[in-house]
């Protein structure tokens, strides 16, 4: 960045500070924020701009919320679990997704871990404990409680990460997982990434409540809004937050308030419902330039650095959307796979037969 | 081997498989404490303690999410959903979830979980206490459907069902839960999916039904022998997967052929019978293949002894198929 953007809110912590709320090791952290939520930024500008050519199909950008992926992926810990909603990609290639596979999966390739059968931004990642993700809302909420309860009655000493946006607090999963996780008082961090939209309607439309934490409140539980632009703050909250699941004090409410940077997806115009102030108050909670200004102040990372770590990144990029603009599509017999685990006899018949339905043109 | 209902074998399936495996966890409804409004679970709270019966909240989505979270870190979890009247809050967490979960995942996540719903009319139970809408989710891809109409069945399939690796809906017929009874083997024996049963052997037409319906129609099939109609009864017992190759031997046998289910009749189960029947076999049938079923309308009341298909309305199908040129 070549100098802050005006109003951008500064991080005004002091070494001491720093060393306070992340611990002794705060300036690796920072580096290490500091590169994957540029990584994630500079992945949402290339493949929005790929979708635009047409190259990829969908995309869904998380701009803004980068510092909620990447305080998560550095506080929580391997043996976790993250059931994802919609913007979580940056938190599961942080956490270790293989980078070649997500980028196959936005392309829809057989050598997709999914097989191309989800729409872009929907990864699996079985190896980085992240689950794969359906598109309908809130779903994963309410699994998420069977999936703390599983870890907690083996005796594991991993958590459930579960993510959402707050369209999702109106849905029937999020009472029920808010309520489940309460009764049965197991390790689930609930983690709302509130960035004011669900696609038009802005939050105060979706509901009365103007803090969303509060509405842990009606559960027994403990909420907390924090600042999710501000990845230092993000970070120290999940860490308190996982340290508290773990000593058995029951489920936590994250809100983290985070500003939407782009288009709900890119099949969405914002132009039609953003008021003429958004972006201006957006960008000056851009969790990436705020982190910045940090970096810069304290001299973390020389100008060089950041250079040469830009182009790392868009290397990486350039490398992995060539390999996988050349990679074939899926066979047609993925279609016939993964329905159950054994195929059902009327399928069998449909993939007899396919060769015969689809091969050759009529006379 | 001692003569027991058919909730008494579904209490023993649950007892066996979670004696087994400690990953078998079940949850639902006043299932605990209570053993089940129906008493499914009578004994098992006392006998495997709180951490492996869970009662949970009121919300059928909640459970059936919570078994999926369960699943996906490798629990065997069986959710009791009370009445299948009461499973419609679930049907995105059935639908959107559990049916897709291995597809979409490209197999790393099968979500095996088991649903078990008493289902069926007969027991004065109105409108939100009696339907039979397997059909909601036989269209949908991904799920498998287990309807079991003896004790002996419901032990064996049940077992089979907690143990596969798919989701699973098993439906119970509650009308017979306790008048249907019969000997059922000890310990952990099991009854493979897709295999339907002869339930009576008979040559001249072959009529198909599941689960309360079974035993209505074997009393039909007495009261045609009579007429000198022998009637063949096939017992279904999983919807999906489907024995295709029993039904078609079947009606290859006998030409005709009658369908007999409790739901209704448009764009029910019985139709995609008809459907495979019609593609397989034409050659074979004599006669137009009939449906059986309730009429179509919601579940009523006072009248539900007109609706659901009685021995005698099945009785008169079987002998109107049976005699037509």
């Amino acid at each position: 960045m070549d100098s802050p953007p005006e109003g951008l809110l500064p991080l005004s912590y002091t070494e001491a500070e720093l060393a306070q709320k992340l611990g002794d090791g705060w300036k690796g952290t920072l580096e290490l924020a500091y590169r994957w939520m540029l990584f994630g930024r500079l992945m949402d500008t290339r493949f929005l701009g790929l979708q635009r050519q047409g190259r990829v199909g969908f995309y869904g950008p998380a701009t803004g919320h980068e510092a909620v992926n990447v305080g998560s992926a550095l506080a929580l810990q391997k043996e976790d679990w993250i059931l994802p909603g919609l913007r979580e990609q940056l938190l599961a290639l942080a956490r270790g997704l293989d980078l070649q596979g997500y980028v196959h999966h936005l392309f829809g390739n057989g050598t997709d871990p999914s097989l191309g059968r989800q729409m872009p931004c929907h990864p699996t990642g079985k190896p980085v404990h992240y689950v794969s993700m359906a598109s309908t809302v809130g779903t994963q909420i309410s699994q998420a409680v069977g999936s703390a309860y599983a870890q907690r009655y083996r005796g594991e000493t991993g958590i459930t990460a579960v993510f959402f946006g707050d369209g999702a607090t109106s849905t029937t999963d999020f009472h029920s997982g808010m309520n489940f996780a309460s009764v049965y008082n197991v390790p689930v961090l609930f983690v709302c990434a509130n960035n004011q939209w669900a696609i038009s309607v802005p939050v105060a439309k979706q509901t009365a409540v103007p803090v969303l934490a509060n509405k842990a409140k009606a559960y027994g539980m403990r909420g907390v809004r924090m600042d999710g632009t501000d990845v230092v703050e993000v970070i120290s909250q999940v860490r308190e937050a996982r340290a508290s699941l773990l000593a058995g004090n029951g489920p936590v409410f994250l809100e983290a308030l985070v500003f939407r940077m782009n288009p709900h997806s890119s099949s969405d115009d914002p132009t039609r419902y953003y008021p003429a102030n958004w972006m201006k108050e957006a960008r000056a909670h851009d969790p990436l330039g705020r982190l910045e200004g940090l970096v810069d102040r304290l001299q973390l990372l020389a100008p060089e650095k950041k250079e040469a770590l830009r182009k790392e990144i868009e290397d990486m990029f350039r490398k992995a959307i060539a390999e996988a603009e050349v990679a074939p599509p899926p066979s047609p017999d993925t279609l016939f796979r993964d329905t159950l685990s054994e195929t059902h006899w009327p399928l069998t018949e449909e993939r007899d037969t396919f060769d015969r339905d689809q091969g050759g043109h009529f006379p | 081997m001692t003569e027991v209902t058919l909730i008494q074998a579904v209490n023993q399936a649950l007892k066996v498989a979670m004696a087994k495996d400690p990953d078998v966890i079940l949850l639902g409804e006043d299932i605990g404490v209570n053993g089940g409004v129906f008493r499914a679970t009578d004994g098992l709270y006392k006998e495997f303690g709180e951490k492996r019966v869970l009662d949970t909240p009121l919300s059928e989505n909640g459970i059936v999410g919570m078994a999926i979270g369960m699943a996906l870190q490798g629990l065997k979890p069986v959710a009791e959903i009370q009445f299948m009247d009461f499973i419609y809050p679930a049907f995105d967490q059935i639908v959107s979830e559990a049916a897709k979960f291995r597809y979409r995942s490209g197999g790393e996540f099968p979500a095996h979980i088991v649903l078990r719903t008493p289902y069926g009319g007969g027991i004065k139970g109105g409108l939100y206490h009696s339907q039979s809408t397997e059909q909601l989710f036989t269209s949908t891809p991904g799920i498998k459907v287990v309807i079991p109409s003896t004790p002996a069945d419901a032990k064996g399939l049940l077992l089979s069902a907690i143990f596969d690796e798919d989701p699973v809906l098993f439906m119970e017929p509650k009308r017979i839960y306790r008048t249907a009874t019969g000997e059922v083997p000890a310990g952990d024996v099991r009854i493979p999916f897709g295999k339907a049963r002869i339930a009576k052997e008979g040559s001249d037409v072959s009529v198909f039904a599941y689960g309360s319906m079974v035993p209505q129609t074997l009393q039909a099939a007495n009261v045609v022998e009579k007429m000198g109609i022998h009637a063949e009864v096939v017992d279904l017992r999983t919807l999906v997967p489907l024995d295709v190759d029993a039904i078609v031997a079947s009606v290859e046998k006998t030409g005709r052929a009658v369908i007999v289910h409790e739901a209704p009749k448009f764009s029910g189960f019985g139709a995609e019978l008809s459907a495979t029947i019609s593609e397989r076999c034409l050659y074979s049938l004599k006669a137009p293949v009939l449906r059986i079923t309730g009429y179509d309308t919601p579940f009523p009341y006072a009248l539900e002894n007109l609706y659901l298909p009685s021995v005698d309305r099945i009785a008169r199908g079987i002998e109107r198929t049976a005699t037509s040129a």
